[in-house]
């Protein structure tokens, strides 16, 4: 690959990577946008190049790779259903926020600061014990032990 | 022997299917499987006691080396003749021992029946990984058993605790096996037995990891917790499951492996002896502090396990048979233990040893079955525990390893097994003290299905212990069938006055005494429990300290930041492959700085645009500047000889900028927050890390040049195969059709979900609130309109056109749909929502979903006519003006996709395209 090539695809990366790690849905989605472009100029690069590849016009050994061709038409597509999907999240943002910026997540906050255990399991496993430990306790021979209900 | 399998699988889902019709007759339906399984190893005995193995083998995955080879040895028989031959038992004595109409009863027995199915996999099985398959299968039927009453905390707690150490034990040996086949080169058991393959590392901890698999299986410290705890489970269960088999499965494999293993492996036998050694002492130890007598007995297996380990471990010729004379003997005096507990416990409702009472008239068939269960668990002469201990004995004195050590240490194992047998005879019918407290109890007779099962076992128990000899070629094929050098085995009761025979007296008389005497050496039995990792606390801890570890870390790594997130992953991304990179050599520095100077126009403008929209401030700006760079791109991909890209490129880019438009006019014009110069520093280090990463990547796999490719063949086979000219149009169609189909769904569920999101909580059919103002109607200009209608018509001509087309010539079912989506775009720029509206009746969605079945239906019509899946077919038709038109099936695949991309286009309008709600609270869905 010629180094314009492989520069542009890095750069559309660069770029693409700086608009993804911001706040507002927007930017994210151009960014996401510049990535698959740049995917793509990575793709198209990747094979041979030459004449369109069509049966009958040509030498097959001129002829461009088809197969990134396809690769990337699928990739066009569906970037596009991706873009659409990510769109309709920044209008439902707008329509209960007034904006598209994501904000953290308050309850992975919470985890991160405090901790928050899932006492669920602990609980189960200390009841095993609590089981194994109890059956150990043995009352003298003669007494009678009291009936649990 | 497959086709035992099959039976216990059926008639085990059978009785849990129709568990509530069936009643208690589910025992008839579910035993039937270990019923005819004791019934074939009976008309096959004399084949296998011949040494001559019964194989059978289907070919599964022949190309991972996985074939289901099952194979019937002597140790083998051994084994299934314990799962047939006590399962069936088990279900005679289930039959009697559960109220009819119990809840749930039909899925109790049909779990068992499961696992009678895969106890006799297990032992079957021939390949390793086949042999996980059904150790596996026992652990999960044996979680659901012990957890069978799912309202009581408690069977939970303790289904949990067997699933937890048992699985992660599993999970451990699953490693191992695979470890030990590698170095072996074969899965197959009996090929890796045969020529074991030499020490290494590698072997070492794939031994190791297997070990702790069985270990954990087979109940032996430290993991020996969720035995006692598996109590819980009804008693036929525990008899069947935790005494006389599934605990068995880690010592039928260390018996397996043992031989092979034992001298090679230098660590083995220390290792092995000593675990089990120690597994036997602190398991005798607690269960003579136990007033629970299924917890006496649970802990009396840990014990006896700890012995099998032990001996079977050493892999000895002696070993191998005296360990197969204990399996025989513990299964028989375990399994009528816990018959009689649970005879006692259903005729007094207790099987508390402080408060059984004396057994009376009616109890005494029972009486006499513990007995003699009592009497073989401690050694006593005449039953077949005696036999076995003393060949026991006779095989740790001459172990290989420490003899003396390990012999002295069986001796205190069997003196403890002595007491805590005298301790259940005493609890359980022996105490002459206690009397009835009520004569219709004590009148009370256990039914004759709770007694027979427990007769028969201990009928075996007092034969084989008088006259050993009647277990002589079992003993025999089962030994030389582990240890192919073992010559024909005889078993005697008396073997003259030798030292084993004093060992086996002084743990007796060791036993009666330390029973006796058990007030006064109470702190010395204490101490079982007090070993530094006692099983109950040390799982309580690991498990709390799990789930402390895994808040940590989720707290760390799920800190609720959408930037931190996806930096951590691009980054991932892009350090991993990143570090490859550097450390081979990536660019041989050949390439060329450009191909064409038009190329390097084109990527000016690519840049130029994207930086434009990433530093751009307005919303608008950056979404029109991203149109630019698609553009841009398309012009690459004419350059780069790729019409199809090229045409869908500039198609799906137009669409693009009017969504972005129908979004953005809601959204504040500007990206109003800075952020902190911190944040941004770190965002650009990231950036320019991918981007590097990206560039030598590039740069690496231009480097890469292969001679031929999978292109060749394709552009070859395009017209033969495909019927088509544009090879880019029957990959996606024919070759890679398949593929298609998946990305053509994709789009489907994106696009519902877009609409779904963007019009959740309005109503249907646009009309919002009633309250609210009618549409304002747009000025209309004619010329407009009508030039709109003219370009809408030459626009969707020319979508049927590349359709049609596409397949020889530029075009295809995308690029075709992108322009009728183009054509849309254009009606709703001239008459808004409405004028898209007016273009069908049907919903937009209705093209997505008649796309998407024309798609499926294309793919799979081939499969009628005897074909494969999208193979393409032609047919070719005279039509009179046209001339020849050739229709291939590929077309109607491709007519799916048009309607598809159509339909996606459409819902986007749906989704965006009618006049913007009042921005207000109220309007806004009700969702706040």
């Amino acid at each position: 690959m010629s180094y314009v090539m492989a520069g542009t695809a890095a750069t559309l990366f660069g770029l693409g990577t700086y608009l993804l790690l911001q706040r507002k849905l927007s930017r994210i989605i151009i960014g996401l946008s510049l990535l698959s472009h740049g995917a793509n100029v990575l793709f198209v690069n990747s094979g041979r190049s030459g004449v369109a590849p069509f049966v009958g016009k040509g030498d097959a050994a001129d002829m461009a790779d088809p197969i990134p061709q396809a690769l990337v038409l699928t990739a066009i597509v569906i970037s596009f259903a991706t873009t659409t999907l990510l769109l309709a999240l920044a209008y439902r943002s707008w329509l209960l926020t007034d904006d598209d910026e994501v904000d953290d997540d308050v309850e992975d906050r919470v985890i991160g600061r405090h901790g928050h255990l899932d006492t669920e399991v602990s609980d189960e496993a200390a009841l095993a014990a609590a089981v194994s430990v109890a059956a150990e306790e043995e009352l003298p021979d003669g007494h009678e032990p009291e009936v649990v209900p | 022997m497959t086709a035992l399998l099959t039976l216990h699988a059926v008639t085990g889902a059978i009785a849990i299917l129709f568990g509530r019709r069936l009643g208690r007759r589910a025992v008839y339906v579910a035993g039937l499987g270990p019923l005819v399984t004791f019934a074939w190893l009976i008309a096959e005995f004399g084949t296998i006691l011949d040494r001559e193995p019964i194989t059978e083998s289907v070919r599964w995955v022949p190309r991972l080396g996985l074939d289901f080879d099952l194979r019937a040895d002597g140790f083998g028989a051994l084994m299934l003749l314990l799962v047939a031959g006590i399962g069936v038992l088990v279900f005679v004595y289930s039959n009697a021992y559960f109220p009819p109409n119990k809840e749930g009863l039909g899925r109790l027995i049909g779990l068992v029946g499961l696992f009678a199915g895969s106890m006799v996999g297990l032992v079957l099985a021939d390949n390793l990984l086949i042999l996980y398959g059904f150790w596996e299968l026992t652990t999960i039927t044996s979680f659901l058993l012990i957890g069978n009453d799912h309202t009581d905390a408690r069977a939970r707690a303790a289904a949990l605790q067997a699933l937890l150490v048992t699985g992660a034990g599993g999970l451990a040996m699953l490693a191992g096996l695979l470890i030990v086949g590698h170095e072996a080169e074969t899965f197959s058991l009996s090929g890796l037995i045969a020529d074991p393959p030499a020490p290494s590392t590698a072997l070492t901890v794939g031994l190791a990891l297997v070990l702790v698999g069985a270990f954990s299986k087979s109940a032996q410290w430290p993991f020996h917790g969720w035995l006692p705890g598996a109590m819980v489970a009804p008693t036929p269960v525990s008899a069947y499951l935790h005494s006389a088999t599934m605990v068995k499965a880690g010592v039928y494999l260390i018996a397996r492996l043992a031989p092979a293993f034992a001298g090679p492996v230098g660590w083995w036998r220390p290792a092995v002896v000593t675990i089990g050694l120690t597994t036997m002492v602190v398991g005798g130890l607690r269960a003579l502090r136990q007033t629970d007598l299924k917890l006496l007995l649970a802990f009396g297996t840990v014990s006896q396990l700890g012995m099998m380990v032990a001996v079977f471990g050493l892999g000895t010729a002696d070993a191998v048979a005296a360990g197969s004379v204990l399996l025989l003997g513990h299964a028989a005096f375990k399994a009528a233990a816990f018959m009689v507990v649970g005879a006692l416990d259903h005729a007094h409702g207790t099987r508390d040893l402080r408060r059984l009472p004396r057994p009376e008239r009616g109890q005494r068939p029972v009486a006499l079955i513990g007995a003699i269960a009592a009497a073989s668990m401690a050694g006593v002469p005449f039953a077949l525990g005696f036999v076995a201990k003393e060949y026991d004995l006779e095989a740790l004195q001459h172990s290989p390893w420490a003899p003396g050590l390990v012999t002295a240490a069986a001796v205190v194992g069997s003196a403890l097994t002595a007491a805590y047998s005298l301790r259940f005879f005493w609890g359980s019918i022996g105490r002459m003290a206690t009397e009835s407290p009520d004569p219709a109890v004590a009148a009370r007779r256990s039914p004759p299905g709770l007694v027979v099962p427990g007769l028969v076992l201990t009928a075996a128990t007092f034969v084989a212990g008088v006259v050993p000899d009647v277990l002589d070629r079992l003993v025999s094929a089962s030994a030389a069938s582990l240890r192919p050098t073992v010559g024909s085995v005889h078993l005697d009761v008396f073997h003259g006055f030798n030292l084993t025979l004093v060992l086996s007296l002084v743990a007796l008389g060791g036993g009666a005494l330390i029973f006796a005497l058990r007030r006064p050496l109470e702190p010395v039995l204490a101490l079982g429990g007090e070993l530094p990792v006692t099983a109950a606390t040390g799982y309580a801890a690991a498990l709390r300290a799990l789930n402390r570890t895994a808040d940590r870390v989720t707290g760390v790594v799920q800190n609720g930041s959408l930037p931190i997130y996806l930096g951590v992953i691009v980054l991932t991304a892009a350090i991993v492959p990143g570090t490859l990179l550097l450390s081979g050599a990536w660019n041989d520095g050949d390439g060329a700085i450009v191909d064409s100077w038009s190329q390097a126009a084109i990527a000016a403008l690519i840049l130029g645009a994207a930086a434009a929209a990433t530093a751009l401030h307005r919303r608008f700006t950056a979404a029109l500047f991203l149109g630019v760079v698609g553009y841009a791109m398309a012009g690459l991909f004419v350059v780069r000889g790729a019409p199809d890209l090229a045409v869908t490129q500039v198609g799906i880019e137009t669409l693009t900028t009017v969504l972005f438009v129908l979004v953005l006019r809601r959204l504040p014009d500007r990206f109003e927050q800075r952020t902190a110069a911190p944040m941004r520093v770190l965002r650009i280090g990231v950036a320019v890390v991918v981007g590097l990463t990206v560039f030598g990547l590039a740069l690496a796999t231009g480097a890469e040049d292969p001679a031929t490719t999978v292109s060749d063949t394709f552009i070859e086979r395009a017209y033969p195969d495909g019927h088509g000219r544009n090879v880019v149009n029957v990959i996606l169609v024919d070759f890679r059709g398949f593929d298609t189909l998946g990305e053509i769904t994709v789009l489907a569920a994106a696009a519902i979900g877009a609409v779904a999101l963007a019009r959740a909580g309005r109503r249907p059919g646009g009309v919002r609130d009633s309250a609210a103002p009618p549409p304002v109607p747009l000025d209309r200009i004619t010329v407009l309109e009508v030039s709109t209608k003219v370009v809408f018509i030459a626009l969707s001509t020319a979508a049927i056109y590349l359709l049609l087309a596409g397949h020889n010539q530029p075009g295809g079912g995308f690029a075709g749909g992108i322009v009728a989506g183009a054509a849309v775009a254009l009606r709703y720029i001239s008459g808004g929502i409405e004028s898209v509206r007016r273009l069908s009746r049907s919903k937009p969605w209705t093209p997505l979903g008649v796309g998407l079945i024309t798609a499926a239906g294309a793919a799979i019509v081939p499969l009628l006519f005897g074909g494969s899946v999208l193979e393409s077919g032609v047919h070719t038709l005279d039509v009179p003006v046209l001339g020849e038109v050739k229709l291939t099936s590929a077309l109607a695949f491709d007519t799916g996709v048009f309607l598809v991309v159509i339909g996606l286009a459409m819902m986007v309008f749906e989704s965006f395209g009618d006049d913007p709600p009042a921005r207000s609270r109220d309007t806004a869905g009700g969702t706040r």
